[in-house]
């Protein structure tokens, strides 16, 4: 019993961390309706940050001051991102700031390694915590009490800020309606700022305050954001009491998977997570995100219509290019080719729920990387013929959309992104720990092609003629009546329901065929490469995806392929430098900012107002 | 005159507010039957429980003779229920002549066809469907531009689609300009006489009420207080009381 009371206390103590961070992460969101992947990094900005203030001021009045003056200093950090970054492009399509918030994460983390170098740190102990307390004769780190103890000031901090002050009925207006309280004369402006940088703030200081148990490295900001989307999630976006409990939820429940389940610890919160959104789709505390409440931002998008005979023609040349390209280029030019039309179809197929049916996937990279350990594990274990493995890839991932849709759908806006998040995480620690049939971080290999298309220039046109066709599949799917079906239900849900569409329906059936899409891109890649591992299932491989379909335009419909190729190069030519992920980076930032409307919507809209320009002078 | 929609008793109640109060009426077919009650009266919350929007705690809502409570409202609309909302919902990416396409498809269940180019499916019959609200000359506009009165129009020609034997309309005239008013329900009572579709609608603009309903039912406070033609409606005291407490202006109108 004592030492299951100790295992409890010492999840009590982590929570405090997680929750600064995730309050802050909930709050950013709530007002700014911004999902700040970078959060993690000002995170880990506070570890950093905070390690370096208590080297330089001594004692114990040092050591509490640092942490205070990281915590502001963090929240200058954020201010200084919100009003370079993100002020710019407010008035972009919903979401698409989470693209430059990855830039943000880029840029810390080579910064971070520029600055502090790539060595782990182990934080400072606490002047006079140093030592444990004996209770029921089980020893508890001293530090581990003073922040179970402080937790609850933190939490009551917070809601008085949010419930009691002026500034908190300003957030909880703004969280509400933007619109109305900008026309009630707030500067809205400087409100973003002020929260992003609270925000901010408060995940500097839950990166300061977790140093006497832990430490600083360049990771931390990936491993923690994880377990922050879960706990906002848990709780219920916009709620701090949700998010205090799910805090020391998911902080105890991981304290006893360690010490009863170690196989499980990877995947115990996202089980934890899909559990609660099954049961409570709007988290423990939240309360149902009415679809529109927030009103639409940025322009509409314009009626769609399939290429006329310039963009056909242009089509036809790209495709001849392609279809000529191994006779004069090299064989290196070839796979960075397959890899682009990999890509190219993992991202169309993303941008297909998510432009037509506005069904935002965080976890698609489990459709990609399920198809191709389908295709891997059949060829792996019972040598089945590569023909027929292939084939297997894009129905398994099928079969594996329409389990996990079936549960998602029912889901809207952040909380189905969630979701999908969940079982990717699911289906990656499947990969991942169990070993016996996937063979864990080793990963399948030796998952080559059939004879027949074992050349380089043969599997460039295989690849070449199953990828395009792939996206011209879905392209063709879009201007039928049911892509017609899917955009109705996304851009007014109840007039579909009134008018005989079973919105829900279309949703489900359209996300097993982008999950079939992606499992036909991660068949094309497992042969190309011969090998899979679980990186292909990863958050980031999700994350990828998304990134390029915002890059590209949400909003158009070459969107997800023109961003996807666009990345491939440059990633192509930037990872050759050493401080690679800074210029990614800055490259995205630059992007979005420039870029609002995506690559393509930016560049139709340019060519628009010339042709109307054109017009007036004639 | 035999009744198309029947509805008994019917009731909704949010912990322990009631919002409409065993409500019970009927409309007969090729009736255009007006709802009007002041704001918060429960006519927006009758119509969400016709048509499957909401369920109703209590009573039932038969649809020709078939009891149609608490169904999904898809399913009430494929057995020929059409409705318009207060807050139009169109769809903003498409354009308008698409925005009827869409609701043709659907009538004719071609939601799960994959093959089909849609921007071509049912376009003349779409397009007679615009003339009959005389939109057929911004067809082809995006429907985000379009101004709230032909919203309000197109919507109208995308309830009608499926050949609805009764129409729901909540509001259809809110936010139009007065001749616009006139002229748009002028438009309903034509389709009502013509293709014998019967009518149920909300409205607070009793100019336009008076002019063209054959039969007005007065809501308050979720219960039901006056159902007949206008002359009694108009001499119903406690609908005075109701709408001008105790004035005489209804009284007045009568005289002139």
């Amino acid at each position: 019993m004592a030492f299951l009371f100790a295992q409890f206390l010492t999840g009590l103590a982590n929570a405090a961390a997680l929750f600064l961070v995730a309050s802050g992460l909930s709050l950013i969101f709530g007002v700014t309706r911004i999902v700040n992947f970078a959060h993690g990094s000002f995170y880990m900005l506070g570890a950093f940050i905070g390690i370096y203030l208590m080297e330089i001021l001594p004692g114990a009045v040092g050591f509490w001051g640092a942490i205070v003056l990281t915590g502001l200093a963090v929240g200058l950090i954020g201010a200084v991102v919100e009003m370079v970054v993100l002020r710019p492009i407010y008035r972009a399509p919903e979401l698409f700031q989470l693209v430059a918030t990855f830039g943000v994460i880029l840029v810390i983390q080579d910064l971070a390694l520029m600055i502090w170098g790539a060595e782990d740190r182990l934080g400072p102990r606490a002047p006079g915590l140093r030592g444990v307390w004996r209770i029921f004769g089980e020893p508890v780190p001293k530090y581990d009490i003073i922040l179970i103890a402080i937790t609850p000031f933190i939490l009551f901090a917070l809601w008085y800020l949010i419930t009691k002050t002026r500034l908190g009925v300003l957030v909880r207006a703004a969280t509400q309606d933007r619109e109305m309280v900008g026309a009630l004369g707030v500067n809205q402006a400087w409100l973003f700022t002020g929260v992003f940088a609270l925000g901010s703030a408060l995940a500097g200081w839950g990166g300061a305050l977790q140093l006497p148990k832990g430490g600083a490295d360049l990771l931390m900001d990936f491993n923690i954001i994880g377990a922050v989307f879960v706990v906002v999630v848990i709780g219920g976006m916009g709620s701090l009491p949700g998010a205090f409990i799910a805090s020391v939820l998911i902080s105890v429940l991981n304290v006893f998977g360690v010490t009863y389940l170690p196989q499980s610890t990877l995947v115990l919160m996202f089980v934890v997570m899909a559990v609660v959104l099954i049961i409570r789709p709007y988290g423990l505390l939240g309360r149902e995100e009415v679809a529109g409440e927030h009103g639409q931002v940025g322009a509409p998008e314009t009626p769609i219509r399939p290429y006329g005979p310039v963009g056909q023609a242009l089509v036809a040349a790209l495709m001849l290019v392609l279809a000529l390209l191994p006779l004069f280029a090299d064989q290196f030019m070839l796979i960075l080719t397959i890899d682009m039309v990999i890509f190219a179809l993992f991202a169309a197929s993303l941008h297909f729920i998510l432009g037509s049916g506005g069904l935002v996937s965080f976890g698609h990279a489990a459709f990609f990387g399920g198809g191709a350990y389908a295709a891997a594990l059949l060829v792996f274990h019972t040598d089945t013929p590569m023909e027929l493995a292939f084939l297997f890839a894009p129905l398994a991932a099928g079969l594996l959309a329409l389990g996990i849709g079936w549960f998602c759908i029912r889901l809207t806006g952040v909380y189905f992104a969630m979701l999908t998040l969940a079982f990717s995480q699911l289906v990656w620690s499947l990969a991942f720990q169990w070993r016996a049939v996937t063979r864990g971080d080793d990963g399948l290999v030796n998952i080559w092609p059939a004879e027949w298309l074992s050349g380089t220039e043969t599997y460039y046109y295989f690849a070449l003629i199953l990828g395009v066709g792939g996206i011209l599949f879905l392209r063709h799917v879009i201007h039928s009546p049911f892509g017609y079906a899917l955009r109705a239900g996304r851009d007014s849900p109840r007039q579909a329901e009134a008018t005989g569409i079973d919105v829900k329906r279309v949703q489900f059936v359209a996300f097993a065929l982008a999950g079939a899409m992606a499992g036909l891109a991660g068949g094309i890649f497992v042969f190309a490469k011969g090998s899979v591992f679980p990186t292909e299932l990863e958050i980031a491989k999700s994350f990828d995806a998304l990134i390029v379909v915002f890059l590209g335009g949400v909003k158009t419909l070459a969107g997800g392929v023109v961003g996807a190729s666009f990345m491939t190069v440059v990633e192509d030519w930037l990872t050759r430098l050493e401080y690679w992920r800074l210029l990614l980076g800055l490259v995205i930032i630059a992007v979005v900012i420039l870029m609002p409307e995506g690559i393509v919507g930016t560049l139709r809209t340019l060519w628009r107002r010339i042709r109307n320009t054109d017009e007036e002078r004639v | 005159m035999s009744e198309i929609l029947r509805v008994e008793n019917l009731k909704k109640s949010y912990d322990g507010f009631v919002a409409v109060n065993g409500v019970s009426f009927s409309v007969a077919k090729g009736e255009l039957k007006a709802l009007i009650g002041p704001n918060g009266a429960g006519k927006s919350t009758c119509f969400n429980m016709l048509m499957g929007q909401l369920k109703p705690t209590e009573g039932e809502v038969f649809f020709e003779g078939e009891r149609i409570t608490g169904h999904k409202p898809r399913d009430i609309w494929r057995r020929g229920v059409g409705r318009t909302f207060q807050i139009t919902g169109t769809y903003q990416s498409m354009t308008v002549i698409e925005n009827v396409q869409m609701a043709l498809m659907s009538h004719h269940c071609r939601i799960f066809s994959f093959g089909a180019r849609a921007w071509k499916l049912y376009r003349e019959e779409a397009f007679e469907f615009l003339e009959t609200v005389a939109m057929q000359d911004q067809a082809d506009r995006p429907c985000s531009i379009l101004a709230y009165g032909d919203l309000k129009r197109l919507e109208l020609a995308i309830a009608l689609c499926h050949r609805p034997r009764l129409l729901l309309m909540d509001e259809p005239t809110a936010g139009m300009a007065p001749s616009a008013r006139v002229a748009l329900m002028q438009l309903v009572a034509d389709i009502v006489r013509d293709q014998g579709v019967s009518v149920l609608f909300t409205e607070h603009d009793m100019d336009v009420v008076f002019a063209h309903s054959h039969h007005i039912m007065v809501l308050n406070r979720g219960e039901l207080i006056a159902d007949g033609d206008a002359t009694a409606v108009r001499n119903n005291p406690q609908v005075q009381e109701v709408y001008l407490g105790g004035g005489t202006l209804f009284m007045e109108e009568t005289h002139a």
